[in-house]
């Protein structure tokens, strides 16, 4: 009974702990002012940086960020799961070890420099120009609008 | 009397025993055999090893390690098929493409999707992990409409979402691959471990290729990208029936085609076409604009 009550306590405590943060899952982590791909930018924020769930609206979460700022995030950008983030090479300090499975080491930019390295016939050259082609949430807009789509902006 | 604990000290007490570092069955047991002197350190990484070893799947993949993975699938497809360096059609592709992600599941990715197309009469495309999407200029020319190609990008956004590339890993070349990243956790990467990873990447970026290229993705993973497309097209606002109208298209164009491309690595575009009926079910569209079609010619326009 006893050991029931002080699992069910840690569970708890796990889950209160749990529920509140969640991690950005991207490389740049776009906090904006209203739920909505069109809404403004107010911070950027780096992958695995932890963040403090405040609400949710759809496809948006509402968080807090480390230096008191409430946003909202697109949910895809964020996980339940513990990401660590690399500095220079090493796992920031503190993180246990099933946060450092997860953490970016490994299939990373010195893999890949070694495999580019054993492949010369790979075209990284045009993968880095692909990367860098976007549209702005505005041009999405526009050419939702345009073409006579529903309105865009991830609100759905 | 024996005094007994009350629920706030058995708390903290669960909580306290609860080592913070260890997440499987084999971790609290190797730490309770070390601590108990039954088994030396050595043994119990050993253990640990094969525990963490039998536990990884591609569900493991970090989104970093995803995003890397996707750049050298996509950089290997466009050393056997060269980009189409068109500018304002790889606009034109990059707008739509972006465009309907948002209306997806998963609309954001750790580098984000982007799109081009490839040199080849080939019907081709593929959806490197993270979402690098290539598309051939034959598949270009199943299009009829603006419609017809975002079912196209749709399907391969489809991919991308429910990380179909990541699941032709070959399982055992993740284990290796994740098991000495985390037991070598903490340490910089270097020599044999080094070696042994960017073995693993490598192997891995050929079982992606290869499956993208030669083997194709099993029947079901296409049909749930052709499930995601219709979801896709219907919220953005497209018609899904464009996805039949562009897989008869298909049909005729594969007719004659032989080697690689959809012929090969996809279901016949019949099987498809009955299974995307299904889905759309008695759908009504609505009437297409007319600057969609007249922009979508403009940029399509110049590879006919």
């Amino acid at each position: 009974m006893r050991l029931k009550m002080s699992l069910l306590c840690a569970f708890a405590l796990a889950r209160i702990v749990s529920a509140e943060t969640m991690r950005v899952q991207v490389q740049s982590g776009q906090v904006r002012g209203t739920p909505s791909f069109l809404g403004q930018v107010i911070t950027t924020l780096p992958y695995g940086q932890a963040v403090e769930i405040t609400g949710a609206q759809g496809a948006w979460t509402q968080v807090r960020t480390p230096d008191g700022k409430t946003g909202w995030m697109n949910s895809s950008a964020l996980t339940t799961k513990k990401i660590s983030t690399r500095t220079g090479g090493n796992v920031s300090a503190g993180a246990s070890g099933n946060e450092l499975a997860l953490a970016g080491k490994g299939f990373n930019a010195d893999v890949e420099a070694q495999f580019k390295a054993q492949h010369a016939e790979v075209d990284f050259a045009c993968v880095d120009r692909m990367v860098k082609m976007n549209a702005s949430p505005s041009e999405i807009d526009a050419f939702a609008k345009a073409g006579g789509l529903k309105q865009t902006g991830g609100e759905q | 009397m024996k005094r007994h604990l009350t629920p706030l000290y058995g708390c903290a007490l669960a909580a306290a025993l609860l080592p913070t570092g260890c997440s499987t069955v084999a971790q609290y047991g190797t730490m309770a055999g070390q601590a108990a002197g039954v088994i030396t350190a050595d043994q119990a990484q050993s253990i640990n090893r094969s525990a963490v070893a039998m536990e990884k799947t591609f569900q493991d993949i970090t989104p970093e390690q995803e995003y890397y993975i996707g750049r050298s699938v996509a950089a290997t497809v466009l050393a056997t098929y060269r980009p189409y360096d068109q500018a304002a059609l790889n606009q034109y592709l990059t707008v739509l493409g972006q465009t309907l992600a948002q209306y997806s599941d998963k609309p954001e990715t750790f580098g984000g999707y982007h799109f081009l197309v490839i040199e080849t009469e080939e019907v081709n495309a593929f959806a490197a992990p993270g979402g690098l999407i290539l598309v051939s200029r034959g598949l270009l020319r199943c299009c009829r409409s603006e419609d017809a190609l975002a079912a196209v990008l749709a399907h391969e956004i489809g991919h991308v979402q429910n990380q179909h590339g990541l699941r032709a890993i070959k399982k055992g070349r993740l284990n290796a691959a994740l098991t000495t990243l985390a037991v070598e956790a903490g340490k910089n990467l270097a020599g044999e471990s080094l070696a042994e990873v960017t073995k693993a990447f490598e192997g891995s970026i050929t079982d992606i290729s290869s499956t993208l290229m030669n083997s194709g993705y099993a029947r079901t993973l296409e049909h749930d990208a052709d499930a995601a497309a219709v979801q896709i097209l219907s919220r953005a606002g497209y018609n899904p029936k464009a996805l039949v109208d562009m897989l008869g298209q298909m049909k005729t164009r594969i007719g004659v085609e032989t080697g690689r491309g959809f012929g090969k690595t996809h279901p016949s575009p019949d099987v498809r076409i009955e299974h995307v009926r299904t889905l759309i079910g008695a759908q009504l569209a609505a009437a297409v604009p007319a600057a969609r079609q007249r922009r979508f010619n403009d940029a399509i326009g110049m590879i006919r």
